[in-house]
């Protein structure tokens, strides 16, 4: 495992010399505050018209959930750019060659690889979350649904992160990588929407297929195994797919 | 030290090595001769563990690579085709992470990187982004990069491409002084290159070995191979028959001035021998003769087109 460290070092290193990190970066904390802001200022005016309206519901809480809601959203657009190049940019400078000849295991560099493009995108949550921070510096959310929800954003991004990987280790192109990952993500996006409600049958597959679903559910403070497992199989199901498919590439290339 | 045992590797229906086998002992530099496309890269990605083969296996140190895959890529150095950088490290940041890789320690690191920039010449640019280096310096972090972590095995896929005549000295001399210490096997299309550095040579041909030899065996083999070129005036039947008794390959040209153009295979040189007769018969003016040895460069052509009417 001692080599995962080096790969996440030098992917780290990598990221922050690269513009990309920066762009979205700033592009992503400017759009979250700006959000929240709105937010914010939306909940204060409702607040302001209707004096009956902060009773029973926690305002705070409200104001949270719905800014998690949207942070998972952005994540769908920019996700893809910050896992593109993880195999891509490697095979399109040859220095695949480098690492696959190197005294690493494949499950090490896929390990350490995965570990980079998720530990920069906890950056960015960790960043857009300085805004609740403010709140519960200022007033009393419900505590538990805004566990549940930073949760649920943790293993949403980090599902992303696993189906990036994966795009991105089929094609040296990243723009290729970037599309398809954002197009994938969306269809199961789109499960989630087109089987609402329903539970069984083909509907209910589908829908439990879809990460939207099981973000929602975490979201609203419901923190079950069941959701939990979900994710944790679809990371390593991606994992897995990514290994193969590097395995694969040495036999093909 | 090395030692590839009859391996193949097929991509789809296109086979690209065919029961390829050599050995290298240790402290030997080998160079891979053959033309784009022979198999040579293939061949070296296998040994290195790049890709295995679809047959055969490939022993370093008596370990098999497929076996044992990190213990034996730790001994190996390995400089592929295109040199593998990141442009965006300078290159002292890529050759740390390099050495990390390979298992260097920390302290290690440093005295490593030191005395390798300074044998590949790149001191002066240990600080420099690797995406500003010209093409040469990117080539000589390269093989600084495959000999970064002192291995036992250098493999390096034609080393000095793109560089220029003075560079290509240095680096020559740079794997001259490889020999002894380490295992080398270097590869290239350019003979001089690789008569000047090896011990042995191999030649590769579409995915077999055509020839294995010391570059001075191989000279030799050829050696009594002597292209002659005559010019005469006079019966061309009478020098026809004295010719045949030395050569066999004899083309005759022209009418009046007789252009003839033949090979001599003997370790003796019969030159004076064959004028002599030719004046002796008479009515035969000569007016040119003169001769061509055959380089290791013919040898190469020789090998290679060989192989190449034999097989359509």
């Amino acid at each position: 495992m001692k080599k995962s460290f080096v790969i996440i070092n030098k992917e780290l290193k990598s990221y922050f010399l690269s513009p990309i990190a920066y762009l979205v970066l700033t592009f992503f904390l400017l759009i979250s505050g700006f959000v929240f802001y709105i937010v914010l200022a939306e909940a204060v005016k409702n607040l302001t018209l209707n004096p009956y309206f902060n009773e029973p519901i926690n305002v705070p809480s409200l104001i949270i959930s719905t800014f998690g809601g949207f942070v998972g959203t952005l994540f769908l657009f920019l996700g893809p750019l910050i896992t593109m190049g993880v195999y891509a940019d490697e095979r399109k400078k040859k220095t695949l060659e480098l690492l696959l000849t190197s005294p690493i295991r494949d499950g090490e560099l896929i390990l350490g690889k995965y570990f980079s493009g998720l530990i920069f995108i906890l950056i960015l949550l960790l960043a857009s979350y300085l805004n609740v921070l403010i709140l519960f510096y200022v007033s009393k959310p419900d505590l538990l649904p805004t566990l549940g929800a930073f949760l649920g954003l943790i293993l949403f991004a980090a599902s992303l992160v696993s189906l990036g990987n994966f795009v991105s280790s089929l094609t040296e192109n990243q723009i290729v990588a970037a599309i398809i990952t954002f197009i994938l993500f969306l269809i199961l996006w789109f499960f989630d929407i087109f089987t609402r409600e329903s539970t069984t049958g083909w509907r209910g597959v589908l829908g439990y297929l879809s990460p939207l679903k099981h973000l929602q559910t975490l979201q609203r403070g419901v923190i079950n195994l069941y959701d939990i497992v979900y994710f944790l199989s679809f990371i390593s199901f991606f994992l897995f797919l990514t290994y193969r498919s590097i395995e694969s590439l040495k036999w093909r290339s | 030290m090395i030692e590839v045992r009859n391996v193949s590797k097929s991509y789809g229906n296109f086979l690209a090595l065919d029961g390829v086998s050599f050995k290298v002992n240790k402290g030997e530099i080998l160079g891979f001769l053959g033309p784009n496309g022979a198999g040579k890269t293939t061949t070296m990605r296998i040994i290195t563990g790049y890709m295995p083969p679809t047959n055969g296996d490939c022993l370093i140190d008596g370990k098999s690579i497929l076996e044992f895959p990190t213990e034996v890529k730790s001994k190996i150095g390995y400089l592929p085709e295109n040199p593998p950088l990141y442009t965006e490290f300078t290159v002292r940041e890529y050759l740390k992470f390099v050495g990390k890789l390979k298992d260097l320690g920390k302290s290690d690191i440093e005295d490593r990187i030191n005395y390798i920039s300074e044998k590949c010449g790149i001191k002066d640019v240990l600080n420099k982004l690797i995406s500003k280096l010209s093409k040469g310096y990117k080539q000589r972090v390269g093989i600084a990069q495959a000999l970064l972590h002192d291995p036992d095995v250098v493999i390096l896929d034609e080393p000095t491409i793109g560089l220029d005549p003075v560079q290509i000295r240095e680096v020559r001399d740079l794997i001259k002084g490889l020999g002894g210490d380490h295992t080398v096997i270097l590869s290239s299309h350019i003979l001089p290159e690789v008569s000047q550095v090896c011990d042995r040579i191999l030649i590769i041909n579409k995915g077999k070995i055509v020839a294995e030899d010391t570059p001075e065996n191989l000279t030799k083999k050829l050696k009594g191979q002597t292209r002659c070129n005559l010019i005469l005036k006079g019966d061309g039947e009478k020098v026809r028959e004295i010719l045949t008794k030395y050569s066999d390959d004899m083309e005759i040209s022209g009418s009046e001035e007789l252009k003839i153009n033949f090979s001599l295979k003997s370790e003796e040189d019969l030159r004076p021998k064959i004028i002599r007769e030719l004046v002796e018969a008479g009515g035969v003016d000569i007016y040119e003769f003169s001769t061509e040895r055959l380089t290791l460069e013919d040898i190469f052509l020789h090998l290679v087109t060989e192989e190449n009417e034999g097989r359509e």
